[in-house]
């Protein structure tokens, strides 16, 4: 009878080590140790064996069956792995093919330029606000203390729906319109459209994107306006900008100026987007001129301000070295889906 | 305003490099545009006079000359015939350089040795429109002897620089050399030297001669008048000439070279007159008659208006003041006689002459920006010594100064104090009145603040606040500390609306839409192309008085033309799918000299090989679900023009219209040229605004199972499913969570006209597992009403 285990154990060891898949493994477990498996027959035949005898033999059967149990263990772990190792193989796919194709909207560049503009003024304490697109002389041109001869006023230079009422040629009509509504501390910028009566041309569009800002306060100063600018450049164009700060004449501040970034391209060596002079021309800006506070009913012996007034198109083209502002209202999908 | 450097230093001691001063000049408030080196690049010129001229044995149009350039004779063969012997000429001997990198070689020209060339202005670098009649055509002919041998550009003082300023309209000052040289001398630290004017003058005396009356004395707020005898008109001398071309003007004879020269020199216009040309001897300026002819000196004969000041004698015009001078009187060769006119013109009036003749002349653009009334006798004065001091003609002793109201320096009382307050500065009293000083603006400290006495060549300062700037920009706009605003409290961000505006071009972005921006102008005739009711407010436009062409003449009603615009660019340029919208404002009159209304519009638009009526719906359910808003329904809309009539809704939100959105009408695609179908939906976004609701509150996620459930009816073709929902909806009581319409059969089993819609609905409760009797009620409830109101049946 020990005889007979040892052989049966021989026997299916060996059957479990050829078997290759799950189920010939399967098949085997049944064949030696299923309910009508040969070691469960010649475990049933220990009834006729005598006393003495059945301890023994039952030691050495319950031998067989652990190390068979184990045998079976260990080759089912060996072909699951080997078939999980099939698995994978066969379901191996080509990365290298294209992924799925998502359509990816975009704001327009010039929304995402000054978004960015907008968060960078937000961060020092500026509220936007908004103005209308037609809007009058009066918060255009005469509340701005725009001489009544100047060149800009002219019908070549500005669109006029009647004599009174024109499209705006610059953002700085919000400026009048919120020193009417708002006491000071005033904090403010306003981007948006403007109008001039330019024929398109690469550099020229009769519509463009302005952002103005405008802060009136006690003890504001010409070094606050530095500041502030400063801040905005260095956030714009990167820490290492350079601000270059010109005196210049506009009617609706004194003192007045003009700021010159360094070249965000070639940091001031002179390339082909500052046209070799190494400084991007970026803004007008100055303190708010004193006719202007009285003309809004703010006392200029009292209150001081700053504002600034700065073309987006031209940011947003030097920032993309765009070189031609028609590009930004032809709104080819090629276009937009560049930035 | 045109620079030349070397005449600069003439009144400034300037020791820089040019470039060194131009930075300075720049940030000192005269900002440099360029600067040009002129003659860069010339070498190997040298000054030759011509000895002899003989024909060339083998060419009728080339001559040999003998040259003589101090140690060597040279033979140069040339085809100029502007020369003779005798005849002081500019020599590039071999190896010279000239403009446009031209190199000089000795040769043979048709088998004779030419050992150099002979040179004409434009070799030499000269702009052409620069170039003087003289010597348009041919070698450039120097007008005396010159060193023979010495080098060219030496000798003329050919080489320079020549420093571009833009003069901002504060400044019309500065639109002449002294105005330059002052803010130089302001910015560098030094004095300027003015030209030390002497008239010698011979015995009579204008006065004699001559009056002057001034009747317009709006027009005209003085009239300075001199005379001069025996003049000879001839060219004038090299080094004026060579001022005159750097500082971009063209030289044609002495007499006016020299106004000129005056002009460029103090800013003031100048005029001669040929007095032989004048009769009796009263020069009179007053207003034109209306409708009267003159005819200017660029012989164009003009229609004179009434507002309009003229120069006149006894019997008839002389010039338009300011503006040009008249045929009739104009200095010829021929002139003898001359009267010298150094005037002060009104600048609005002649600005307003100036536009309405349609001419725009250097002196009435300088006039028009403002000329400083007491530099009319200097700059008269200025003219008659240089034309002593070349010896062209005879002074009158006196001038004839016609001045009713002199122009007094302004005084003005600035608080220091003030000023550093502008500027976040600590500036010393005693260096401000150091800086106004420099700019020849006297100030003394009286009580603490400044009396300054303002020259009146500076119009432009009026106010403590120009003085912040005066003070500021010669101190340095570099070297104010750059400082943050401090004080009150002030609490930045957005409005609502531009934050509801951000929110709702994320969602288009998130659906694969791109932003677009076009005009707020367009041409009429596009509510023509989308076929908009002939009685539509759509029609009403906002119209520009002076638009750039019909193209962009009114304000947009709508915002869909201009989408269908750039739809059709896309299309016209293979672009294969597009998904775009616009978020702007659109213009409708109010009343007569009101502002229009404003009104923000959405247009969104689609097309693509796999967009279809639906991807535009889905577009706007999305954007108005993402945007809080569930109180919509869409309506078919049969007879809106602009799009395809089966193929068009409404859509409502709360009631209200909110919107039209459908497939583009193929009468339409037609005017815009689209050839793959298009779809666009226009929305009002004020109501978006008005409806969305940014703010949410939490649900908790469910704690029971749900059960789902699936039909199909059969029903009749025009049912829409919009009713099944709404019963759906109705009828689904507190436990149907959601439904989902999944399939819409028509074919195989379903008589003709019918469909077979299929729904999932899901159930479940809040409080406790459904069952199924729970469910069967309500799904059996919905079914029934499907049947008895909309006619369907239930498929098996």
């Amino acid at each position: 009878m020990e005889a007979k285990l040892k052989s049966l154990e021989a026997s299916a060891k060996s059957e479990i080590d050829k078997a290759i898949t799950s189920d010939e493994l399967e098949k085997a477990r049944v064949k030696y140790l299923g309910k009508k498996g040969e070691l469960t027959e010649v475990l049933r035949g220990m009834g006729s064996l005598s006393p003495e005898e059945r301890p023994i033999v039952g030691k050495v059967a319950n031998e067989v069956r652990a190390s068979i149990e184990a045998s079976l263990q260990a080759a089912k772990e060996n072909i699951k792995g080997k078939e999980l190792q099939q698995k994978l193989k066969s379901e191996t796919i080509d990365v290298t093919m294209p992924g799925k194709q998502f359509k990816i909207g975009k704001k327009h560049p010039l929304t995402q330029g000054m978004d960015e503009l907008k968060d960078i003024f937000i961060g020092m304490g500026f509220k936007v606000v908004e103005g209308p697109e037609v809007d009058t002389v009066y918060y255009n041109f005469d509340a701005l203390n725009s001489p009544k001869n100047h060149p800009s006023r002219d019908m070549s230079d500005t669109f006029y729906i009647t004599e009174d009422i024109l499209l705006r040629c610059h953002t700085s009509t919000v400026q009048i319109r919120t020193m009417e509504k708002l006491k000071p501390p005033i904090r403010i910028i306003s981007p948006g459209r403007c109008f001039r009566n330019d024929t398109p041309d690469a550099t020229h569009s009769p519509m463009f994107y302005q952002l103005e800002g405008l802060v009136v306060d006690k003890g504001i100063t010409l070094g606050d306006l530095k500041g502030t600018l400063e801040v905005f450049v260095k956030h714009f164009f990167g820490g290492h900008t350079k601000i270059k700060f010109r005196p210049h004449n506009f009617p609706f501040t004194e003192p007045s100026a003009e700021v010159d970034a360094s070249c965000f391209k070639c940091s001031g060596e002179g390339c082909s987007v500052c046209k070799g002079s190494g400084w991007i021309e970026l803004l007008g800006c100055g303190m708010v001129h004193p006719n202007v506070l009285s003309n809004c009913g703010i006392d200029p012996e009292v209150y001081s301000g700053f504002a600034f007034g700065m073309g987006i198109d031209r940011l947003i083209m030097n920032k993309y070295e765009i070189d031609d502002i028609r590009l930004l209202f032809e709104n080819d999908i090629r276009f937009l889906n560049q930035f | 305003m045109l620079v030349p450097v070397k005449w600069l230093k003439e009144y400034v001691n300037i020791q820089l490099p040019t470039k060194e001063l131009a930075d300075k000049m720049t940030m000192s408030g005269s900002k440099v545009e360029t600067i040009e080196a002129f003659g860069e690049g010339i070498e190997g010129v040298v000054i030759g006079k011509i000895e002899g001229i003989l024909p060339h044995p083998n060419a009728d149009k080339l001559v040999i000359c003998k040259v003589n350039i101090g140690e060597e004779m040279l033979q140069i063969v040339t085809g100029a015939s502007n020369i003779k012997e005798g005849d002081y000429v500019p020599v590039a001997i071999d190896g010279a350089r000239l403009a446009g990198n031209l190199k000089i070689k000795k040769g043979k020209l048709r088998g004779e040795v030419s050992e150099g060339m002979l040179c004409s202005q434009d070799e030499m670098g000269i702009a052409k429109g620069l170039i003087s009649e003289e010597n348009k055509d041919g070698i450039w002919v120097l007008e005396q002897e010159y060193p023979l041998g010495a080098d060219f550009m030496e000798v003329i003082n050919f080489k320079d620089e020549v420093i571009e300023f833009e003069i901002t309209s504060n400044r019309p000052d500065c639109l002449s050399m002294v105005g330059i040289a002052r803010e130089a001398a302001a910015t560098l630290g030094e004095k300027i030297e003015y030209p030390h004017i002497r008239v010698n003058g011979i015995e009579e005396k204008a006065s004699d001669k001559a009056k002057v009356i001034i009747e317009d004395t709006e027009g005209c707020l003085r009239y300075v008048a001199r005379l001069i005898k025996n003049v000879e008109i001839k060219e004038s001398p090299q080094w004026m000439q060579q001022r005159l071309i750097k500082a971009g003007v063209r030289p044609i004879n002495n007499i006016v070279d020299i106004t000129n020269y005056v002009m460029l020199e103090y800013g003031q216009p100048l005029h001669a007159f040929d007095l032989d040309k004048i009769s009796g001897d009263t020069i009179i300026i007053k207003k034109s008659k209306e409708g009267e002819k003159f005819k200017t000196l660029d012989g164009v004969e003009r229609t004179l208006k009434a507002t309009m000041t003229m120069i006149a004698d006894k019997d008839k015009n002389l010039a338009i003041a300011g503006v040009m001078g008249g045929e009739e009187s104009e200095v010829t060769k021929a002139t003898k006689n001359i009267l010298l006119e150094s005037a002060s013109f009104d600048n609005d009036n002649t600005r307003n002459t100036s536009k309405l003749l349609g001419l725009r002349t250097e002196a009435s653009t300088r006039f028009s920006k403002g000329v400083d009334s007491n530099l009319a006798l200097t700059a008269a004065n200025r003219v008659c010594q240089l034309i002593e001091m070349l010896e062209i003609g005879e002074v009158l002793r006196d001038a004839i100064d016609v001045y009713p109201n002199k122009k007094e320096n302004r005084q003005l009382c600035i608080r220091p104090n003030r000023i550093n307050e502008l500027l976040g500065t600590n500036i010393e009293v005693g260096e401000m009145i150091k800086i106004l000083e420099s700019l020849e603006i006297e100030a003394n400290l009286i009580e603490g603040k400044l009396q300054a006495t303002v020259p009146t060549y500076r119009d432009d300062l009026q106010l403590e606040a120009d003085f912040a700037e005066e003070i500021g920009r010669i101190y340095g706009f570099d070297v104010i500390p750059a400082t943050m605003a401090r004080g009150n409290i002030v609490v930045g961000g957005k409005t609502n609306g531009e934050a509801f505006e951000d929110k709702t071009k994320q969602l288009l972005n998130a659906m694969g839409f791109n932003e677009v921006l076009s005009y707020s102008f367009v041409s009429p005739k596009t509510v023509d192309k989308i076929k908009v009711d002939s009685n539509s407010i759509k029609r009403n436009f906002v119209k520009l008085l002076n638009p750039l062409g019909d193209e962009t003449s009114v304000m947009r009603t709508g915002l869909l033309p201009n989408l269908l615009e750039i739809i059709s660019r896309n299309q016209n340029r293979n672009n294969h799918d597009f998904r775009g919208f616009e978020l702007g404002k659109i213009f409708i009159p109010k009343g007569e000299n009101q502002l229009p209304f404003e009104l923000p519009q959405l247009a969104i638009g689609v097309y693509g090989e796999a967009e279809d009526f639906f991807t535009l719906k889905g577009a706007v359910e999305g954007l108005l679900k993402g945007s809080g808003i569930d109180d919509f329904e869409f309506e078919a809309e049969k007879n809106h023009p602009t799009y395809h009539p089966g193929r068009c809704a409404n859509l409502f939100i709360g009631g209200n219209v909110a919107g039209t959105l459908g497939e583009i009408h193929p009468e339409v695609m037609n005017n815009y040229s689209l050839d793959k179908k298009s779809y666009c939906a226009e929305l009002d976004f004020s109501i978006l605004l008005a409806l969305a609701r940014v703010d949410r509150s939490y649900k908790p996620l469910p704690k029971y199972p749900a059960i789902t459930r699936d039909f199909a009816v059969v029903l009749k073709e025009e049912i829409y499913v919009k009713d099944i929902e709404k019963i759906i909806r109705d009828n689904g009581g507190s436990i149907l969570e959601s439904f989902r319409l999944f399939d819409i059969y028509r074919g195989n089993q379903i008589s003709e006209d019918h469909k077979s819609v299929a729904y999932t609905l899901t159930y479940r409760h809040s409080q406790r597992t459904l069952t199924d009797e729970d469910v069967n009620k309500v799904q059996d409830r919905i079914l029934k009403k499907i049947e008895d109101e909309l006619g369907g049946s239930l498929r098996d």
